[in-house]
């Protein structure tokens, strides 16, 4: 059972039909007892960082979060959480990734980075398995992670950026999987492939 | 590389999709959600769907319909048409939509703009633009297309962004309809003031003109109506094209 969390910020219609159209058995919620039955845990996103963190410590669910050993993949701004602080409102995150999000540079090219891209550069990991430079991801946001060592892919929009990140059951993604076609089904294919092995 | 975006747009009322479409081996052509899983399949990038239905029970009709596609299609779509308030934007990002379009609404009220993108994030608020050129300069035009409001487009699509918008969806009335092209100068001179997306709208008659939009002037992504619905376009031949003349597309098939 894949558990996506409930708070408000999530897109959870579009997550919760995706799966569905895999088939994939799965619940939403927001308390701690059903996260725990869970085996995986999908934490999706979207809008601004400050609120939402406020709705997870409201829920004690960003304790939860920090403490699960179960694979949690991250989409969008649920990925963003991850990571320790971001320039979106000088917000903190979860942390359990290094690193600070930052803005995109409007004086160069048009912020929000939106539409289909691919990865600039792809290393091995399950979750990106079968996926090289030539597939297309959909993308909506305005503040990116910079790389570093938990860097699996990147992007390239303005400058290069992590577009998924893995540090151990840890996996985020920048795009949106569950409105990336094909390719957007495999991956998440590939994160329940990742929890039944587990 | 970002790709640009082909964007089919669906007329709804009642429910159903409106003006003609011969799409062969469609079971029903006026079902929306059989008409957005072919283009899917075909390779658009986005949907949008303009519900132009007048009636009281629009909102419940729409909601349930945008459901409907949500749990079908596996791309981004864009909600449009009447929408009027905060309540309305959220019954429809609740139900599955992506983005939603705002358009006289925002004229009359544009702190809407401001609530609205607080609340859900810019990215999910598109500003539909409806200019026409009077006289000097390009002028907004609301309840579809039907009441100059004497506005200068430019300095509102301005205003806009500032005020929150994610994108813009920007419909030349000079040209829509026409099949004579996109308007370049409206969309050029658009481009040079806003640093936000905007989809050209208006216009589309053959692939050279999405080409020209993208090229000359600066066209993060195109929206047609009619060329898909009459196939006189295949996505993915106008997606060749485009490839051909060194445009980034999303391939798909």
């Amino acid at each position: 059972m894949i558990a996506i969390i409930n708070y408000e910020a999530g897109n959870l219609a579009s997550v919760s039909n995706a799966l569905q159209r895999l088939t994939i058995p799965h619940t939403i919620t927001n308390k701690e007892s059903e996260l725990d039955k869970a085996d995986g845990i999908i934490f999706p996103g979207v809008g601004h960082a400050t609120p939402a963190m406020a709705s997870l410590r409201e829920n004690g669910l960003d304790s939860w979060l920090k403490q699960t050993t179960k694979p949690v993949l991250g989409i969008c701004l649920g990925m963003q959480l991850f990571y320790e602080s971001s320039e979106e409102g000088d917000s903190e995150g979860l942390g359990v990734i290094p690193g600070r999000l930052k803005k995109f540079d409007s004086s160069q090219h048009k912020v929000p980075h939106m539409g289909w891209n691919t990865f600039s550069d792809v290393n091995a990991h399950p979750l990106v398995k079968g996926f090289g430079t030539e597939e297309y991801f959909y993308y909506v946001h305005s503040y990116y992670a910079p790389e570093n060592e938990f860097t699996t892919a990147s992007c390239h929009y303005i400058n290069e950026f992590s577009s998924v990140v893995c540090r151990d059951n840890y996996m985020g993604v920048q795009f949106h999987p569950e409105k990336s076609g094909k390719e957007g089904s495999l991956l998440l294919q590939n994160f329940i492939q990742i929890v039944s092995s587990e | 590389m970002l790709a640009k975006r082909i964007i089919p747009c669906l007329d709804i009322k009642d429910g159903r999709t409106v003006k003609g479409v011969n799409f062969e081996g469609l079971r029903d052509a006026g079902d929306p959600v059989e008409l957005a899983r072919r283009y899917a399949k075909e390779g658009a990038d986005e949907l949008v769907f303009l519900d132009i239905t007048a009636t009281k029970e629009k909102r419940k009709t729409l909601v349930k319909l945008v459901e409907k596609i949500a749990l079908e299609l596996d791309i981004p779509f864009t909600v449009g048409g009447g929408i009027g308030s905060v309540e309305e934007i959220a019954d429809l990002l609740h139900a599955g939509a992506d983005k939603v379009s705002l358009n006289s609404a925002i004229v009359r009220n544009p702190d809407l703009i401001n609530e609205a993108s607080r609340q859900f994030g810019s990215q999910c608020i598109v500003a539909a633009v409806d200019a026409k050129s009077q006289g000097d300069q390009w002028e907004v035009f609301i309840s579809g297309g039907s009441k100059n409001t004497g506005k200068n487009a430019l300095k509102w699509i301005k205003e806009v962004e500032e005020r929150g918008a994610g994108e813009i969806l920007l419909t030349s009335m000079d040209r829509d309809g026409t099949k004579s092209g996109f308007d370049l100068e409206l969309l050029s001179a658009v481009n040079d003031i806003t640093s936000i997306p905007v989809i050209a709208s208006g216009g589309a008659g053959t692939s050279q003109h999405c080409i020209d939009a993208i090229k000359k002037a600066k066209a993060d992504a195109v929206l047609a109506a009619s060329i898909f619905h009459f196939q006189e376009i295949e996505i993915h031949d106008l997606k060749e094209k485009l490839k051909n003349a060194d445009i980034p597309v999303r391939e798909t098939i």
